[in-house]
């Protein structure tokens, strides 16, 4: 979710700097100034259309100020590597099998790229102390960085934090809400 | 019960325009003294009912039964002749006449006198010359006066609280007087903000926030906003308790893996490790002479209370029933310990005499969280959920003053109470 909310800003932000005056950025106002745009020359009669010959075509860009053209391996849906959270199971703190293939993918790509900075952040379910639901959390993404470093992450890549019971992705008071919010997430330099 | 109730709700109603919070009385002391708080005479000049503020505040502590009173004409002020049979015959056991007057040079004058109605003795009174602001402290301080003469405890009506409000996304700080009037926001924020604890000067907040993605540790100076990190290491930065004397903070760190406790300095200087274990070391709480510190600790399976000395050394567990204890306070005194306990999924406000290790639980309710003293021992502070919706509530240590005090339309919840200022 953040990812795409990310790549959608980046991409507006890439389109807003194509244009050049500020009333233009409304889509309205394009919009309504196409037909008459369209509409005002007028073409000569006689001239006869001709076939656009090899060469002469013109190339109109819209991914100028795009970031690189391939699309990041961590934001390809296709891609393991978009996959960033690890559930787990109330008052249980190990990655469970199931979602080992994700953090091993993590941990190669990290491996592969020696420059880039995961934020590991860990969470809690709302029940008990805040300030202990921290120290959960913090067990849990510490779980996932420790893992990611077996797997051959540099420390230095890897930080682990916890965000306690503070930020639910469900809000429900009942034990599927719970799950989800028993979780670790990864997220990219950029991503936070 | 329900007629004290709507005659407090009467008497406060003037006030409570400005009061975001409004409090609730739910349950009072057993053995209440009844007491007359006559109208102020001249007090209408100050366009803020001090006798109402007073009787109020009084009503408040659980500890005092303000009598209702026929129009009394004239209205007495501290300077008349007491008729002391008269207020026994109202079954008055104290009370408290008073004036109210404009000064020539724009300030105000209050004076009030209290007298022992039983005894037939004059307890004595001030006089306070004041700017027009000020009406509100100096009631609440004539309710501090008479509250320590009649129960020989500090008031704590002065004193202020400060809690979390969450209103969509948006989080505030905010401080307000122990009445819930007063009521200002010292830090909003889109992240969220837990943990607020005084300075022991009432100058400064730290606290945690999540504004940088991660929990970390600010101190903020109240009056003019200035925030300095006082701890921002890698990891999690959470949980900061001041020591009495304000020099230095307990802080939970996962700098160096898991989650254990040190001593910084508030600037951030002068980092000490305290614990070593492999558990979740948390919540540090330091007891009122500065030597011991109460904390929360998974390290013997189950979350539970420790103690340890903060110069470091062995810690002694204190709870052992129950299989969740958390978030530990000790009283003033030193002699009571506030904690969250967990029977049967139900997270409760308790206390245990730590002489004794006599634990008590004090609510019936499901989700209490943040316990924190009065400065006078006399109350604890605590967030609760009631229908769906955080709600900040007050017990007496015997459990049988209660308040609630909820915000419309907006969460509240971590609470602490400011110490004593005057």
């Amino acid at each position: 979710m953040r990812v795409f909310v990310l790549a959608a800003a980046a991409l507006a932000a890439a389109l807003a700097g194509c244009r050049s005056t500020p009333e233009e950025q409304s889509p309205a106002a394009v919009e309504e100034r196409q037909p008459a745009a369209v509409a005002a020359p007028t073409p000569a009669p006689a001239a006869k259309p001709q076939p656009v010959k090899p060469g002469e075509i013109a190339r109109v860009d819209l991914t100028a100020g795009k970031p690189a053209a391939a699309p990041s391996p961590l934001k390809d849906p296709a891609n393991i590597l978009s996959r960033r959270s690890i559930y787990f199971d109330y008052d249980r703190y190990e990655v469970k099998e199931e979602y080992r293939p994700i953090v091993e993918a993590h941990a190669k790509y990290l491996r592969e790229n020696p420059e880039a900075k995961v934020l590991i952040q860990g969470n809690a379910d709302e029940r008990g102390s805040r300030e202990y639901n921290i120290g959960l959390g913090q067990r849990r993404s510490d779980a996932v960085k420790r893992m990611l470093i077996l797997l051959g992450a540099r420390e230095a890549q890897i930080e682990s934090v916890s965000l306690g019971e503070e930020k639910p992705v469900c809000t429900e008071s009942n034990e599927a809400c719970w799950a989800k919010n028993r979780r670790g997430d990864i997220l990219y330099q950029g991503e936070y | 019960m329900r007629r004290l109730a709507a005659a407090l709700a009467l008497a406060v109603a003037p006030f409570l325009a400005s009061a975001q919070l409004a409090i609730e009385i739910t349950g009072a002391g057993a053995q209440r003294i009844p007491i007359a708080v006559a109208p102020f005479a001249g007090e209408a000049a100050l366009g803020v009912g001090v006798s109402a503020i007073v009787r109020a505040d009084l009503e408040r502590s659980g500890l005092f039964r303000v009598l209702q009173l026929p129009p009394l004409a004239p209205v007495p002020s501290e300077a008349s002749p007491v008729n002391y049979a008269e207020w026994r015959s109202r079954l008055a056991d104290a009370l408290v006449v008073g004036s109210a007057a404009l000064r020539a040079d724009g300030r105000y004058e209050v004076r009030f006198k209290l007298h022992d109605v039983v005894k037939g003795a004059d307890l004595s009174g001030v006089a306070y010359t004041l700017a027009r602001e000020q009406v509100r402290a100096t009631a609440h301080r004539i309710a501090d006066y008479v509250y320590e003469k009649l129960t020989g405890t500090r008031g704590v009506f002065s004193t202020r609280i400060a809690y979390v409000v969450k209103r969509a996304e948006r989080y505030e700080l905010r401080i307000a007087d122990a009445d819930g009037a007063g009521e200002e926001t010292a830090l909003a924020s889109l992240e969220p903000i837990i943990s607020p604890a005084w300075s022991p000067d009432g100058r400064r907040l730290a606290y945690v926030s999540f504004e940088n993605k991660k929990p970390v540790i600010y101190v903020h100076s109240l009056a003019d906003g200035r925030r300095q990190v006082a701890a921002n290491f890698r990891g999690s930065n959470s949980a900061p308790a001041w020591s009495p004397d304000g020099t230095r903070l307990a802080v939970a760190l996962s700098r160096d893996g898991g989650t254990q406790l040190y001593l910084i300095n508030p600037d951030g200087s002068g980092l000490r490790r305290l614990t070593h274990s492999n558990a979740v070391d948390t919540e540090p709480a330091f007891a009122p002479d500065g030597q011991t510190i109460y904390f929360t600790s998974d390290r013997g399976g189950s979350p539970q209370i420790y103690r340890m000395p903060v110069a470091g050394g062995e810690a002694q567990r204190v709870t052992f029933e129950g299989a969740y204890n958390v978030s530990p306070r000790v009283s003033p005194d030193g002699r009571q310990l506030a904690f969250v306990t967990r029977t049967n999924g139900r997270f409760q406000l308790a206390v245990m005499d730590l002489a004794t290790r006599q634990m008590q639980v004090l609510t019936d309710s499901e989700r209490d969280e943040s316990p924190s003293f009065a400065p006078n021992g006399r109350m604890i502070l605590f967030a609760t959920v009631i229908g769906g919706r955080g709600v900040l509530a007050a017990v007496s240590a015997d459990g049988r003053v209660r308040q609630r005090l909820s915000v419309a339309a907006g969460d509240v919840r971590e609470p602490a109470w400011g110490p004593f200022t005057n």
